[in-house]
């Protein structure tokens, strides 16, 4: 049968749904590629909601004001012109989530529903219940079976993206996988591959993320000479329910409904963030309510019972605000068997999500815009770095995600009539067969290690470690001794024996393959935050507590090297909203 | 001695073979749910008799019930295995693979039938296009918390478990696609092509091979009123047969 050229999706999540979808309606064939099935991706976790000014509750809200709220919640460090084109885009993202059956929450006069979030002030935020990514990734995932059915989407379900295949000048032209079931390796080819494989929580150990969220391809990548971006832009919610297996997000929608943050001190109840921040209150940037939270219990010693929590009090709600909110509540309820409407719940701060990702160009519009700087690569979503700068706001994400898709999706088309009939089918069956046999290579060698070590053991200790020095507070000794175990680890792995030899369904085989990839960007991460002496959004370091502008209003940017990334700084995209303090109280 | 809780897993190497039941010893900790243990077992891979043997396969991802990827059968009840918590549970846990799905190895079975009947029921809308055409059309706040209420299957797949008859030799649909079907039928633009829904719906493999046991809407973990779903659908079913015959 003749090739067909096509594009090549990896991540069955917003913005690789969205990216399918665009693919798919410009006629183009389209091969998805999913760990999980796509219904399982981990947009289907998210919870608050999804920004968009559509301004439905009289306020005079408006794309500008979403856009300076995005700009100053993210420290500036934002490239602008993306923001902005998100934002202007939001309003018509949520009304084509409408169209598409999304069951928002609504009005009683039949119109959409909004609801305040995190750093800002206007109600913005389009809601299904309180299981909005749920809905959001359904809706997607349903539009994707249509083209399916009509033939221009294959799925890949169950296939675990290994590595690109790059010919000589470093063009890609398609991937190699994993049949997870099978542990049976293939080459794909395509004309253009987007890869929107989320996020990077497993790096940190316990986090909000699902177990899929490795930071294994972009690591895998990072490898193959795609630069990664602001790795240590990392974001830690303020509220999650600590758990042994999981961290379990509390959306910050609880507080968007009128939840308190509080604890006792000198035995009365103190709402420390309604009482240092008068205007924003408890909707604080994510930023600085994880920090507020973290001293409060760290530094003041105030936690509740002496333990690293304290109080989300929803026990002063109505039961139709309640309602609104069971999706989050039924969470606590069944893992921590208390009821939100009697008692308060008992949080702490978590990691959550990656602002940093691989770079992007963004030429919107045209062919290289999303692209990465591999010829023919692209990225999409919380995979890449382009649109939240040091600090993203809540809800924006969803969005984020979903714009991601629709730009990468016709950039990738663009690129591939830009091809002229040169398609993977003119690349020599040699540079795909040697791919492929780089990945047999690589997993004989992870089957063949000896020695003591265990590798879910040692991704504990990762995770331990990132998450004592390299998340709210940061201090430079810390960093660079993290350094130094990102590269103890790194040896470490090499001496941990395979524990499964099953030629089916081996999760410890695949997981040590992702593990040398994961410290590949737990090494950015560190590197990266051991680099940048200021403090600026989601990175705080108490020996440089400011912001400092004149030496780091700059995006920090790794590419790979055998001994550690080499660091590199790019100017950020500016040109709209000029940097000034940033201050919520 | 710390304490321990004895598990007793149902293994089986891959699809072809012999499945056999391997008993595992965790040390319990406050709090702790089914998906801990089986990451114990990753990080220790010993039996209860003291040998090296693979860790457990299992399908989790999300871990707070909202994927539906880890659904199994504890002490023989199909739900959710993230949540379903230790000191809830009867002593030894009991851990085995659905039966109503091919298993491919260990607890993790192949689960792919179940997208095939929502392709089948048209599980979709059919938008014009995704370019910019505003809103969508209004609804009320109860139309929108009913289509909220259906809105939240995950696949997960423990209706068909526990349905008496959804299995291989049937090609019934099974409660959760009769339900996607209502769902799409319940929105206004969805309604204008609902005939195409109920159609498949009435079709080989569709409602009438519901037999009523009403076991669906006891083990979802959505709370997804699957009867009710299962009951609209038939009525609406009806009506379109009408509206066929008085067209020929």
């Amino acid at each position: 049968m003749a090739y067909k050229p096509r594009v090549i999706v990896v991540g069955g999540g917003l913005a690789g749904l969205m990216a399918v979808i665009k693919i798919a309606e410009a006629g183009v064939p389209c091969d998805l590629f999913s760990i999980v099935p796509c219904r399982r991706s981990h947009s289907v976790c998210a919870q608050g909601g999804i920004n968009g000014a559509v301004n439905t509750k009289g306020e005079g809200d408006s794309p500008e004001r979403h856009f300076d709220d995005t700009v100053y919640g993210g420290d500036f460090l934002a490239n602008q012109t993306m923001a902005k084109a998100m934002c202007e885009a939001a309003p018509g993202v949520i009304y084509l989530f409408d169209r598409m059956g999304v069951p928002f929450s609504r009005t009683p006069e039949g119109l959409l529903d909004f609801r305040r979030f995190g750093g800002t002030l206007h109600n913005r935020t389009a809601f299904a219940g309180a299981t909005t990514g749920q809905q959001l990734l359904y809706a997607l995932d349903e539009q994707v079976r249509r083209w399916e059915v009509e033939g221009r989407v294959t799925r890949y379900e169950g296939w675990e993206f290994l590595s690109t295949v790059l010919d000589d000048s470093k063009v890609c032209h398609g991937i190699v996988a994993l049949d997870i079931a099978t542990m049976e390796m293939r080459s794909f080819p395509g004309e253009a591959v987007i890869l929107a494989t989320g996020g990077i929580g497993r790096i940190f150990g316990r986090s909000t993320n699902s177990l899929v969220c490795t930071g294994s391809a972009p690591g895998a990548v990072f490898k193959q000479g795609v630069d990664y971006c602001n790795p240590e832009m990392v974001q830690v919610h303020p509220t999650a329910v600590p758990g042994e297996d999981k961290n379990r997000l509390m959306s910050e929608s609880l507080r968007g409904e009128g939840g308190r943050v509080w604890t006792y001190k000198e035995g009365k109840p103190w709402y420390f963030l309604e009482e240092k921040y008068p205007k924003y209150g408890n909707l604080v940037p994510r930023d600085v309510a994880t920090r507020e939270i973290f001293k409060v219990v760290t530094e003041l010693g105030l936690g509740v019972e002496g333990k690293a929590l304290v109080y989300l009090d929803l026990t002063h709600l109505s039961q139709a605000t309640h309602d609104k909110i069971r999706g989050v509540t039924e969470i606590y309820e069944r893992f921590l068997g208390e009821d939100a409407r009697k008692v308060p719940l008992k949080v702490f701060p978590s990691m959550h999500y990656t602002m940093g990702g691989m770079w992007i160009e963004n030429k919107v519009g045209t062919a290289e815009d999303h692209m990465t700087n591999i010829k023919g690569l692209y990225a999409a979503g919380e995979a890449e770095y382009q649109y939240h700068g040091a600090n993203r706001l809540g809800a924006n994400a969803l969005m984020s995600c979903t714009f991601a898709g629709m730009l990468a999706g016709p950039a990738s088309v663009r690129y591939m009539k830009s091809l002229g009939g040169k398609d993977a089918s003119t690349v020599p069956s040699s540079v795909f067969d040697a791919q492929r046999k780089r990945e047999e290579e690589r997993f004989a060698e992870l089957k063949k290690r000896t020695g003591p070590e265990n590798t879910f053991k040692l991704c504990d200790e990762l995770g331990d470690m990132m998450t004592k020095n390299c998340t709210v507070v940061r201090y430079k000794k810390k960093l660079l001794e993290s350094v130094d175990k990102v590269k103890e680890l790194k040896e470490r792995a090499k001496k941990a024996a395979l524990t499964d030899d099953g030629g089916v369904y081996n999760e410890p085989l695949r997981f040590a393959a992702q593990f040398d990839n994961m410290l590949e960007i737990a090494h950015c991460i560190t590197l990266g935050a051991s680099l940048r002496d200021e403090s600026r959004g989601a990175h705080y370091m108490p020996e440089f507590p400011n912001r400092d502008d004149e030496k780091f209003l700059k995006t920090t940017r790794c590419a790979y090297a055998p001994d550690g990334p080499k660091v590199t700084y790019d100017p950020v995209d500016i040109q709209y909203i000029k940097p000034r303090p940033r201050k919520y109280d | 001695m710390a304490e321990k809780v004895l598990f007793q897993i149902k293994r089986q190497r891959d699809r072809t073979s012999d499945s056999y039941w391997e008993e595992f010893e965790i040390p319990y900790r406050p709090n702790m749910n089914v998906i801990t243990a089986l990451m114990d077992i990753q990080k220790n891979p010993v039996n209860r008799q003291g040998k090296k043997v693979a860790p457990v396969a299992w399908d989790s991802n999300c871990l707070e019930e909202v994927c539906g990827a880890c659904t199994m059968l504890v002490n023989g009840m199909v739900r959710q295995s993230c949540a379903a918590l230790i000191d809830q549970l009867e002593r030894p846990v009991k851990l085995e693979p659905m039966t109503k799905f091919p298993v491919v190895r260990d607890l993790v079975v192949d689960r792919a039938r179940i997208f095939v009947d929502f392709k089948r029921v048209r599980a979709w809308i059919p938008i014009d296009g995704t370019y910019n055409l505003g809103p969508g059309p209004r609804m009320s706040k109860e139309e929108a918390d009913v289509r909220y209420s259906l809105s939240r299957c995950m696949a997960c797949g423990c209706c068909m478990e526990a349905c008496p008859n959804y299995n291989e030799h049937s090609s019934f649909i099974g409660p959760a696609a009769i339900s996607q079907a209502l769902l799409f039928n319940l929105h206004p633009t969805g309604a204008l092509n609902q005939d195409e829904r109920i159609a498949a719906v009435v079709s080989e493999g569709g409602v009438q091979c519901c037999g009523n046991a009403q076991n669906c809407v006891e083990v979802c973990p959505k709370e997804i009123p699957l009867t009710s779903s299962i009951g609209y659908i038939g009525r609406q079913a009806t009506a379109y047969m009408f509206r066929r015959w008085f067209r020929r």
